[in-house]
């Protein structure tokens, strides 16, 4: 356990050091959310109907943004296959990095998420649900773009690859987080939503780590 | 004649049918000639490279 | 079954199976267009537009299928490093891509007459749209390397990936679909289907399924003749090397 909070220190350090990441993930989301008033008007009505919607988008674009570099620094300079050799199975380091991806990624987003809801008039009701469906579905982007970053490395336009990867695979993550929003919004129950993605997150925990360190593994054969 | 014209008008959805059936023949039928010529071309170039082994 | 599925065997009995795999084919859909076109009576409700389901329902059952093979194929590919399964799930990509394309427009141009536009957001057409990027994807990756067992296995993996969360988004699309869609929905081609319309469509989803095959086979022939052009390419360097 202590090797694996290791890790996950020395990812986090490393992520902190581009300290510059986090912030610029967060200006993007932040940046992309208010073109919507300058692209669709900025009737408060219309904000509001399409306020979960706009928040949750753009905050799968802004975690596929810093997803690239996950593992493409070990890569490039070879210390990837000397973690593929550590004791420490290869399942765990790539847990490692993921909630160090988060951390810098998606709960910076899901903390900015309530103020990109007043800029779009969300309707108060819907906030916790907006909260809670993003700190439950952003791990999940995180960990599903692992994959898709292990299995770009060394690829031709590696960064629009993990997009056109990623992007379908996060489509029910966008789906019942939406839902959960607009559901309490409504005065209707955002639980099923909210446990759906649970469920996924869950899957994803037990699963990602398997096809991430295999794609790891044939990344350095 | 009259009958030709009433099978292709299809009852008045003849240019939703027919650029359906199109689509299919034009799709199926790319991926037959492509598939095809690659096989071809992949045949010449062995025989090629085998007779320049010898 | 491995002694079949040696590189050797297999363009031996492949180089036989073809040319009747291809009159079948040939047979089966000529049939299966006659009966749609001619013999097939149309529909009380939606009239002669009703042909287009014998294109678009085989398409879409093929489009899945094909995902099947190309998952089943990874599996095999990963788990026994078996090389003509990676040469199977690569060939059956554009493949299923193209049953998803004929599937998508056929869908579209269905749907005018019917719904009254050219696009909806049905959950059938819009699951299938998600998988057409699924194999974009997947082409895509296996594409992006030089190297060409690199992106058999990165694509062998996305495969997989992909097919464990197929189920999921399919079963959110559904969701999402009863979230917004009013309650009554226009069921393509009716609650059951009359027995005048069933065999014409089960005879274009043979003919569908063994114009992949056809393909598939010749695809595969091509990949191991492409391999061997390579592999006598690099001795033929190093000889001259020598």
């Amino acid at each position: 356990m202590s090797k694996f909070s290791l890790l996950v220190a020395r990812d986090l350090r490393l992520a902190l050091r581009q300290g510059g990441d986090a912030a610029m993930v967060i200006g993007f989301f932040v940046l992309t959310v208010i073109l919507f008033p300058f692209g669709v008007g900025p009737e408060p009505q219309l904000l509001q109907r399409i306020a979960p919607g706009i928040i949750w988008v753009t905050a799968l674009l802004a975690a596929l943004l810093s997803l690239e570099r996950l593992f493409q620094a070990d890569y490039e300079d070879g210390s990837l296959e000397a973690l593929v050799l550590l004791p420490l199975p290869l399942e765990a380091q790539v847990l490692a990095k993921c909630l160090a991806h988060w951390l810098v990624t998606g709960l910076p987003l899901t903390l900015v998420a309530p103020l990109l809801g007043l800029l779009l008039h969300l309707d108060l009701a819907g906030y916790p649900a907006l909260v809670l469906g993003m700190a439950l579905g952003t791990p999940i982007l995180s960990l599903l773009g692992a994959i898709g970053a292990a299995l770009s490395l060394g690829a031709r336009r590696g960064g629009v690859l993990l997009s056109l990867m990623v992007l379908p695979l996060y489509i029910p993550v966008l789906i019942f987080g939406v839902a959960a929003v607009e559901a309490e919004s409504a005065g209707l129950a955002a639980r099923p939503h909210l446990l759906l993605l649970a469920a996924l997150l869950l899957a994803a925990l037990a699963l990602v780590p398997f096809a991430a360190a295999g794609a790891l593994r044939q990344a350095v054969e | 004649m009259a009958a030709i014209d009433h099978f292709l008008a299809m009852g008045g959805y003849a240019r939703f049918v027919w650029p359906a059936f199109a689509t299919a023949v034009i799709v199926m039928g790319g991926l037959l000639a492509e598939s095809l010529s690659t096989y071809r071309k992949r045949q010449r170039d062995l025989r090629a490279a085998e007779k320049q082994r010898r | 079954m491995f002694r079949l599925a040696n590189p050797n065997r297999f363009m031996n009995w492949s180089g036989k199976l073809l040319p009747w795999c291809a009159a079948a084919t040939a047979i089966l859909l000529g049939l299966g267009t006659w009966l749609a076109l001619f013999v097939a009576p149309p529909d009380y409700q939606q009239g002669e537009a009703v042909r287009i389901m014998y294109v678009h329902v085989p398409a879409a059952w093929m489009a899945s299928f094909v995902y099947a093979v190309m998952a089943i194929s990874s599996a095999v590919a990963l788990i026994w490093r078996h090389p003509l399964a990676d040469i199977a799930a690569r060939q059956s990509a554009p493949l299923g891509a193209g049953f998803t394309l004929v599937c998508l427009v056929s869908g579209s141009l269905w749907g005018k007459p019917m719904w009254g536009t050219f696009w909806v957001w049905d959950a059938r057409l819009t699951s299938v749209l998600v998988l057409f990027f699924l194999y974009l994807g997947y082409i895509a990756l296996v594409n992006a390397f030089d190297e060409p067992t690199r992106g058999n296995r990165a694509g062998a993996i996305l495969a997989l990936v992909g097919a464990v969360n197929l189920p999921i988004i399919k079963f959110s699309v559904d969701w999402w679909n009863t979230l917004h869609q009013p309650a009554s929905v226009f069921r393509l081609g009716g609650p059951t289907i009359a027995a005048s319309m069933l065999w014409p469509l089960l005879i274009m989803a043979l003919g569908f399924t063994l114009f992949f095959v056809t393909l598939l086979l010749l695809r595969m022939r091509s990949a191991l003749m492409a391999a061997k052009l390579r592999a006598l390419r690099i001795q033929q360097s190093q000889s001259l090397a020598a």
